[in-house]
């Protein structure tokens, strides 16, 4: 099993939707998040584009957090989901350091926090929050060693991209182009 | 000059029962737990509450999530809601934020002379109400019923316009009208017969092409908009979008027209003469439903590309292939009648134009176009007839705006001025649910009404500016804490959706339905208000619609089958329109018969002087006008407005991005406070943009205060539609202030 998501950058309207669902599905304290939105702008008007996106951790195959982190809070579970427990977090940030995708944040309880896919959400047969919210269904998540699952299915319809990819990172979140 | 009304600080020191405790920890400050949370938590369940979104108009049903201790955690969409599907808008799923609020009004509160100096004085419920009520009686015993007012917003509007109609007064308006969509209801009115209505029957999960003009979905959080927007653009309908401002709906667009501002009116005309003269407009349903076809198209026949192009800086060739691919898709096609259309005067010609458009395009009542939609027709709960007003707002505005078909609020602010007629003349406000100063953009008349009237009474849950003018501030519980009228909004299906508290008022807050009874009481109407609870006045209600309370509280939603007929005009039906000629009026004889023009013209508008750029607002999808700017939830994602600024406009002024300048009007006028400047290539070189609903004066909005810039104060020039009253404020200009201006009084 391969848990995998995709965000089609061409219905994202930016709205910030899975960044407040997030917070109060996970309980991120105000002033910090999860998730995020980035917007690119490019050319000059009236030739212009600008492309969307909702950002998260990448819940990479090869994560340098995992690999960095002294304590082993920082670990991959079934379906490729990066965790971290809190509990054997020391807080050193060695994981924030390593991230291509500054996807971690320090909670004010002295812990490594981040993007779990909702892995609670998961164990239930459930999806991530974000994807659940999402007004315009810009995303796609599931099992990329199904063939069937909506998130196969469109990856291998549509073009698509990962983020710094010359991290060697091999990231599984991926943007539709 | 000494005023009757000082503004007041609700912050101001001495208000013990207001003072902050804590900083940000305190967001999850335990309340006091829900009785039937508790007893389902012991059984452990975990609490979901049905409510609907009171953050903005599009009302979606959701579910409110308490943890084991009854605290509110979540917000979620009601899947059987056909205006959300069961996905909350980010202002929606962050309406925790207005429950947790520490600012928010935490008891009623009464203007009190203290040594010479006005102040907010803490006060108890009966002690408020009391005070309103004897004012009210007094006013109206001296000047009649009618000479009180209700300005609304939103749910608190519909108990306190009942005890208004109570008392005998239909002085009733929401700046919704004039402030906003009025112009659009007005020039649909003219020419359909009937107003394009709330939430908009726009088909777009079905159509084949979307037009918006001005209009940008997505950043306009409507949510069932953006849904079936993203929708159809994954089946690949082709989106045109005019704004001269690259907009996120633009971005998704196949054709992005940057329009130079304020000449729309001259493309839509260019769209109707290119669809009339290529033959390229619905025959059959123009035959069919038309009225006026032959008029329209002498009266469009110079109104060709090239002409349009010298207004619009459109290029002919583009201005041609967009009218062609509305016809390719017609009548799969929608000519999106926009929702803020207060622009620049002419509002209800240019929207006229769009109405026309549509009915060339045969749209009006196909699929794809715009559907017929259905409410539920919620039964009044029994109550003694409402007494005949002597006069109303109809009276006020006959003469000036006789196709108003709403009251017109800025009519009703000029009616509350000392000179006014003393038998036509409003002397006392309520206020409940809307924060008139960021949102009439008429300062002068509008503070100087607030001054002229003899007595004001705010309803709120937040201290918004408004307050600040209050006789009295009555605190209103929050929507997640309260019961309300049933949610009765037009759609594919009828349906009706239920809110009920999912704690107990933070505070010393109290629903609107409570205030309106307690109020009602007073004032020897109880007769109005024969009931114990609201859930009285619900279970009757759903009785009556073959339902429950019971079972609502289950199901949050209820869907009925349709009993107007099909969604869409059946192939060679005919249809009577509500118009004088019982036809899609093309040539509008209702405006002719009125003294405007029947069908429209462009004229050309005020161009910005040199060194000056239009100044255009708009919206951002985490944010609702100017009620959510302290949101703790939503200022986490967006806490300040920017200025848009085109490079080329940077350049000449030396900005940087990330830096804070005032902006200027040309009568003088500069904003209270520096907002950021955004250097994008997505606005265009002869204008400025900002969201709407930033720049609050008010200290007590501790996240809001002082954080982005007010639009709003910057509109010294506003253009009203001479059809219908609404206040057009696209129409003024501003520039750069790059040095710190002379410290000036600010008010907070």
């Amino acid at each position: 099993m391969r848990y995998a998501m995709a965000i089609d950058t061409k219905k994202c309207v930016g709205c910030s939707d899975c960044v407040v669902a997030c917070q109060t599905e996970n309980n991120v304290p105000i002033g910090y998040c999860r998730d995020w939105v980035t917007e690119s702008v490019t050319g000059t008007y009236p030739l212009v584009e600008i492309e969307i996106r909702s950002e998260r951790c990448n819940h990479c195959d090869n994560a340098p957090c995992v690999r960095c982190c002294p304590t082993g809070a920082s670990h991959i579970v079934e379906g490729g989901v990066v965790m971290v427990t809190h509990n054997k977090c020391i807080g050193c940030g060695a994981c924030i350091q390593s991230c291509p995708y500054d996807a971690r944040y320090s909670h004010p309880e002295g812990y490594v926090d981040k993007c779990t896919f909702c892995h609670h959400r998961l164990v239930e047969g459930g999806r991530p929050a974000c994807v659940e919210v999402c007004p315009t269904r810009c995303m796609y998540f599931g099992d990329l060693d199904q063939p069937q699952s909506e998130v196969s299915q469109i990856l291998a319809r549509r073009k698509w991209k990962v983020l710094a990819p010359e991290a060697g990172t091999r990231p599984q979140v991926y943007f539709l182009v | 000059m000494s005023t009757r009304r000082d503004f007041i600080k609700i912050a101001a020191t001495g208000l013990g029962g207001l003072a902050l405790g804590a900083g940000s920890v305190a967001w999850f400050r335990g309340t006091s737990r829900w009785a039937e949370t508790a007893a389902k938590a012991a059984a452990g369940f975990q609490g979901r509450f049905p409510t609907y979104c009171e953050i903005c108009f599009w009302s979606c049903a959701g579910w409110t999530y308490t943890d084991e201790e009854g605290r509110i955690t979540r917000i979620t969409g009601n899947a059987g809601d056909p205006h959300c599907n069961g996905r909350l808008c980010p202002r929606g799923t962050g309406g925790v934020g207005a429950y947790y609020d520490e600012d928010r009004l935490r008891t009623p509160l009464i203007r009190k002379e203290i040594n010479g100096k006005q102040e907010f004085v803490p006060a108890g419920w009966d002690e408020a109400l009391d005070l309103v009520a004897e004012r009210l009686k007094e006013i109206s015993r001296k000047h009649g019923p009618e000479s009180i007012a209700l300005f609304n917003h939103g749910s608190p509007g519909d108990h306190f316009g009942h005890l208004l109609k109570a008392m005998g007064s239909n002085n009733i308006a929401a700046p919704s009208f004039a402030q906003c969509r009025g112009p659009r209801d007005t020039g649909w009115y003219v020419t359909f017969g009937t107003g394009v209505g709330s939430p908009e029957p726009t088909d777009i999960r079905d159509t084949r092409c979307l037009v918006l003009i001005g209009s940008h979905i997505g950043e306009n959080m409507h949510n069932g908009q953006v849904q079936e927007m993203a929708d159809a653009i994954d089946r690949g309908a082709t989106l045109i979008t005019v704004d001269p401002r690259f907009s996120t709906a633009a971005s998704k667009s196949r054709f992005w027209l940057p329009i130079k501002p304020s000449t729309d009116l001259a493309l839509l005309m260019a769209w109707i003469h290119v669809l009339i003269y290529e033959e390229l407009y619905n025959r059959d349903y123009v035959e069919r439903y038309t009225y006026g076809f032959d008029l329209l198209k002498e009266h469009v026949r110079n109104m060709t590309p090239e002409w349009a192009y010298g207004i619009t800086t459109l290029q002919p060739a583009l201005i041609r292939e967009t009218a062609r691919q509305m016809a390719d898709a017609a009548p799969s096609v929608i000519v999106h009648p926009g929702r803020h259309v207060t622009w620049y005067g002419d509002d209800t010609q240019r929207t006229r134009a769009i109405a026309i458009l549509n009915a060339l395009l045969g749209s009006w009542g196909s699929r794809g176009g715009f559907y017929f939609a259905e409410s539920v027709q919620v039964p009044d709960y029994p109550h003694p007839e409402y007494p005949t007003p002597a006069w109303s707002w109809q009276d006020l505005q006959r003469e000036k705006y006789p196709l108003a078909g709403l009251a017109v609020s800025n009519v009703l602010v000029e009616a509350s001025l000392k000179e006014t007629e003393e038998s036509r003349r409003i002397r006392a406000w309520i206020v409940a649910g809307t924060n008139l100063p960021l949102t009439i953009p008429l300062k002068k008349t509008l503070q100087q009404a607030m001054q002229d009237v003899e007595f004001m009474v705010v309803v709120d849950t937040m201290p918004m500016e408004i307050t600040g003018y209050a006789d009295v501030v009555l605190p209103e519980c929050t929507y997640l804490e309260r019961y309300d009228t049933l949610r009765s909004l037009a759609h594919r299906e009828p349906n009706i959706a239920l809110r009920m508290p999912a704690a107990e008022p933070m505070y010393d807050s109290k629903p609107s339905w409570w205030m309106a009874k307690q109020l009602g009481e007073r004032l020897g109407l109880g007769s109005y208000f024969n009931y114990k609870d609201y859930t009285d006045v619900l279970e009757w209600q759903l009785q009556q619609l073959g339902t429950s309370l019971e079972e609502m509280k289950k199901t949050g939603v209820k869907k009925f089958p349709r009993t107007s007929g099909p969604l869409y005009f059946q192939k060679g039906e005919n249809y009577t329109f509500n118009t004088n000629t019982g036809k899609i009026e093309l040539y509008a004889t209702e405006l002719a018969a009125t003294g405007y023009d029947p069908m429209p013209v462009y004229t050309p508008h005020e161009e910005p002087p040199p060194g000056y750029y239009r100044l255009i607002y708009g919206r951002a999808p985490m944010h609702t006008f100017s009620r959510t700017a302290n949101n703790p939830n939503l200022t986490d994602l967006m806490d300040q407005n920017d200025v848009w600024v085109n490079p080329r406009v940077a350049r000449l002024w030396g900005l940087e991005n990330g830096q804070y300048v005032h902006l200027k009007n040309p009568e003088g006028i500069v904003s209270s406070f520096p907002i950021r400047v955004r250097i994008t290539e997505r606005i265009r070189w002869d204008s400025v943009y900002m969201v709407h609903g930033f720049g609050h004066s008010w200290k007590k909005l501790s996240r809001a205060y002082g954080k982005g810039a007010n639009d709003t104060e910057l509109m010294s020039k506003v253009t009203i539609d001479p059809v219908m009253g609404g206040t057009g404020m696209r129409g003024n200009f501003v520039t750069f202030v790059t040095e710190e201006p002379v410290a000036k009084e600010v008010e907070s």
